[in-house]
């Protein structure tokens, strides 16, 4: 039996119908056209599906859709949208990323320490992305740009 | 190469912007619509069984299932270098997982429903899951056929044996040389089967249309080699190659587990039997793990002779490695150590013999490294241990005996030049090397670890590149190469190589991700071979684009093509000073003659290289006579490890590595490999852990049980050293140093763990359970419980290395 829910993703109120067993990630990425959340092992472990329901990071591989009626979705789709963060920027010009397939789930990790924690310490950033495994990179240029996305931050404030 | 502008620097990646804004699209981000069909795979759960029969009644009247397809339906073949493989099994089944097979339904929740209710019936073999018990005479057959398989001609497959490959290696005489040492040292090391666990799994859509056109979208390193594998797999039914067409958009993760063919072909073979609609196969994280490639396992035996001076007399290197249920690309992996297990060194007498040996665990394949960070484990905590036994130091026995330009290579062959030496010096410099340190905290012991390291690519001799170069109205160029971009940096690098030639610079170049109806050929991505080999075609392209260019200006403007040359983007002459024409003013629309014609077109290069110097063919009892391998590239990595005594638990204070790449076109981008290859070997060491239990069923297919690092799992400090020492036929001389980064992790730490400790650890991993137990006197091996982590299930140091070939049946 399917049922109507009214979500705000990135921004725009979108209406959909589901069924209760759907899962989360599967009616963003099929349903509603947002494939930056990544299928990386469908059991939470590896973060690629990371977005942000009402600005907490979440594994959206474990939220069923119908948990989401009524709640706000961002996914690195709706984040950029008026230019590159400033996070973005640093991730950028570290070279942060290789292959890129976990990168959506990190920006958001990153975003949702900024935004609670400015100038997060390399141990602060090392916990924010701990929950998004990365095999590419050895996280190193990772973290550092979100601590050098930070310090400047500081110096703009 | 005194003045380069664009080569050795590090601008922003080229596929940067679109990695940040989740704008890249990976396969599985592609929408093909209502009519994109799925597929569940019917797996088998034994791991050595004949297929008696299959009844897919059931499962074809739940509504919504398209097809379901077994090995009736699609009865080929496949391999890399040896036809070993099945899209589909016909008659039996040789690891836990393997497809027998697979429902194609409207969506994949019916498909999966329906997979339920295929039935299977199956008569239980033997399985094979211990090396001694495989190369037993009388020895339970993994492949009864083998003798037919069709294989390249580097291969040595025995009929009637489990032993698909024996690659040997002689040089010098092993008998002098061992009676010359003065002390020799022999032991036995094991390496266990780990997993690659790139983040994207494999995933491919299919679609074959009805006008008998098969498209493949493919999460792939290897798009030709794909099309040319699966045409061969597809003849019978009548398809060539320019009957199929593999795209390959942005690829999450290789590491050598996207390269050649694995779960591919059962797309294929689902894509042709449905034809006319796509259909997509998807891996779960679990069949990432058994159904595609595993690095395979291996127990090696060294024997190594010195004299007290410390000179290397003799090595004699048996490795006896559990290859799995297929070999078709991992027999290769087999090969490459078998030419080069003597390590970075100068050794007058060689012995090796490395066996590829079937078993009924998963296929093995190609690994970054590709069978180096298996025999360096061994090889390089042996070094440590002689040097020690004869009283040197392990950093300088391996400056004497590291080796250098113009050395004789195991196989005969020369060595190419090699920073080796001073990646040594450099890497002892930092990390303090002879000083020995100590923790404040009384329960905790620090010790130092070295390592060198070596590989080359292991590629068929005839392994090529090619590009396309071709011009935008702007003045910006596009590049249609077929290398891949696995994270690695591979566009960028290329468009640096074209920017160098053309002076346009990165950010107007566009290189093109491969589709093989346009992008010029590439044999594969791996074996950290493209900056080199493509890196070669694409300036070969580039000078043509150039040579072009100045052709066009000639017959215009009558200036001698010799007197040209090109700077910021403009063409400009040595004899007219002030003659400057940018290229956005006639690369596609020529220039214009006093006569109001216009000469010339758009302009357009291509550029092929081939390592012509290489050859497969040796004598197979000694592999002399040929010239298997392009180069090595070389370096060294140490660490600094503290040790808590009492729960074994380590933690890597500073780790450093030093490789030569030649030239780094992009430092960045080199050290970004040195990074993560560094952080990804250690891995391999600390924490992967793979099981399986005693009916060879992989128990620890995920993320959870399967620990790979996160970011908390880092070393406290990372130190990068590039060396360049330039290779004299690479791109600016350049050669690859991506792989390589990883391979020399495990002795590192094995070596810090015993100077640490004073405890020789010879299995892989070395967990913190394992030092902790080994600590106070328990042998991990007594408790370590029913399960392995492969082929073999015995005391390493039991392990008896019969080379005598086995009796035929």
């Amino acid at each position: 039996m399917k049922k109507q829910i009214t979500l705000k993703l990135n921004n725009e109120t979108r209406i959909l119908d589901v069924e209760p067993g759907d899962i989360l990630l599967d009616v963003l990425r099929e349903m509603l056209g947002v494939k930056s959340p990544k299928i990386g092992c469908e059991r939470g472990d590896c973060g690629a599906c990371t977005i942000l329901l009402d600005g907490k990071t979440v594994r959206s591989c474990l939220v069923l859709a119908i948990e989401v009626d009524g709640h706000e979705i961002t996914t690195l789709e709706g984040l950029g949208r008026a230019g590159l963060t400033p996070v973005q920027q640093s991730l950028l010009k570290h070279g942060a990323f290789q292959c890129g397939f976990c990168a959506p789930g990190m920006v958001l990790a990153a975003t949702e320490l900024l935004g609670k924690n400015p100038h997060p310490t390399k141990t602060e950033a090392k916990e924010a992305i701990a929950g998004n495994l990365c095999r590419c990179t050895g996280y190193e240029p990772i973290i550092e740009a979100i601590i050098t996305a930070g310090s400047k931050a500081g110096r703009r404030a | 190469m005194s003045s380069l502008k664009f080569v050795g620097e590090s601008p922003q990646r080229i596929d940067g912007l679109e990695k940040i804004t989740g704008a890249a699209t990976y396969v599985d981000d592609i929408d093909f619509g209502a009519r994109l069909l799925h597929a569940e795979i019917v797996e088998t759960p034994f791991a050595h069984a004949l297929i008696k029969r299959i009844d897919t009644s059931a499962a074809e009247k739940v509504p919504g299932v398209v097809r379901v397809i077994t090995g009736k339906d699609f009865p080929y073949r496949f391999g890399l270098y040896m036809q070993d493989r099945f899209s589909f099994p016909t008659d039996r089944v040789r690891f836990v997982g393997e497809q027998v097979a697979a429902v194609v339904a409207r969506d994949a929740k019916t498909a999966k429903r329906a997979a339920k209710l295929v039935k299977v019936e199956y008569e239980e073999l033997e399985p094979v899951l211990d090396l001694v018990q495989a190369l037993r005479d009388d020895a339970v057959l993994v492949h009864p056929d083998l003798g037919n398989y069709t294989h390249c001609p580097w291969f040595f497959p025995q009929a009637g044996t489990n032993i698909a490959h024996w690659r040997k290696t002689r040089k010098g005489d092993i008998e002098k040389g061992f009676k010359e040492a003065d002390v020799i040292l022999e032991d036995t090391y094991t390496v266990p089967r780990y997993s690659h666990c790139a983040i994207e799994p494999h995933v491919i859509v299919g679609l074959y249309d009805l006008s008998g056109r098969l498209t493949l979208w493919s999460a792939s390193q290897s798009p030709y080699t794909q099309r040319h594998v699966i045409a061969q797999a597809l003849a019978p039914l009548g398809l060539s190659h320019k009957d199929i067409r593999v795209v390959t958009p942005y690829v999450g993760g290789g590491f050598g587990g996207k390269a050649g063919v694995s779960m591919e072909i059962i797309c294929a073979a689902l894509a042709v039997v449905v034809k006319g609609q796509p259909v997509k196969v998807r891996w779960s994280r679990a069949q990432e793990f058994y159904n595609t490639y595993q690095r395979q396992g291996v127990i090696a035996r060294i024997k190594l002779g010195v004299k007290k001076d410390g000179t290397i007399t003799a090595i004699e290197h048996t490795l006896h490695w559990d290859a799995g249920g297929y070999v078709e690309y991992g027999a290769n992996v087999v090969n490459a150590v078998g030419l080069s297990a003597t390590g970075p060194y100068r050794i007058p007498n060689v012995k090796i013999d490395s066996v590829c040996v079937y078993t009924n665990l998963p296929p093995s394949g190609p690994y970054r490294g590709f069978g180096y960070s298996e025999f360096h484990f061994g090889l390089e905590s042996h070094m440590t241990r002689i040097a020690k036994q004869i009283g040197m130091d392990p950093v300088e026995f391996r400056r004497k005996n590291g080796i250098r330009e113009g050395d004789t290579l195991a196989y005969g062959a020369k060595m190419n030049p090699s920073g080796l030496h001073q990646a040594i010096d450099r890497v002892a410099a930092e990390i303090g090397w002879g000083k020995k340190e100590s923790s404040k905290d009384p329960n905790k012991v620090i010790g130092k670890g070295f390592a060198c390291f070596w590989k080359a690519p292991a590629m068929p001799p005839n392994a090529a590149s090619s590009a396309f170069i071709k011009f935008n109205e702007d003045g910006s160029l596009n590049i249609g190469v077929s290398g891949m971009e696995i994270g690695q940096g591979f566009m960028t690098v290329m468009a640096q190589i074209a920017a160098e030639v053309l002076t346009v610079p990165v950010a107007k170049i566009r290189v093109e991700l491969p589709d093989t109806d346009r992008n010029a050929y590439e044999w594969q991505t791996v074996g950290s071979h493209v900056t080199w080999g493509c890196g070669n075609a694409v300036k070969a392209a580039a000078l043509e684009v150039r040579g072009k260019m100045f052709e066009v200006v000639e017959r215009a403007l009558g200036l001698s093509r010799d007197t040209l040359y090109l700077e910021d983007e403009t063409v400009k002459c040595r004899v007219k000073p002030d003659f400057a024409l940018p290229l956005r003013d006639f690369v596609i629309n020529g220039i214009q003659t006093p006569h109001g014609n216009f000469v010339g077109g758009p302009i357009l290069g291509s550029g092929m290289f081939m390592p012509e110097f290489t050859s497969a063919l040796s004598d197979p009892e000694t592999s002399q006579g040929g010239h298997p391998n392009v180069h090595y590239t070389v370096g060294a990595a140490g660490a600094i490890l503290e040790i808590d005594k009492q729960t074994g638990k380590m933690r890597v204070l500073k780790a450093t590595l030093a490789v030569d790449a030649g030239k780094a076109i992009n430092p960045q981008l080199v050290r970004g490999q040195v990074v993560g290859g560094l952080v990804q070997g250690l891995a391999t060491v600390l924490y992967e852990d793979i099981r399986f239990d005693k009916k060879g069923k992989l128990v620890n297919a995920n993320f959870a049980d399967y620990k790979i690092p996160t970011a908390m799992e880092l070393p406290d400090e990372i130190v990068p050293i590039i060396i360049e020492v330039p290779q004299p036929d690479g791109p600016f001389g350049a050669r690859g140093a991506a792989e390589h980064t990883m391979i020399p992790a495990a002795a590192m730490i094995a070596n810090a763990v015993e100077d640490a400790l004073g405890l020789r650890m010879k299995t892989l991993p070395i967990t913190a359970e394992k030092v902790a137990l080994e600590s106070i006197g328990i042998s991990y091996d007594d408790v370590k419980g029913s399960h392995m982590g492969f082929c073999f299930v015995g005391r390493p140091d039991a392990y008896n290395f019969h080379t005598k070939k086995p009796s035929k049946k």
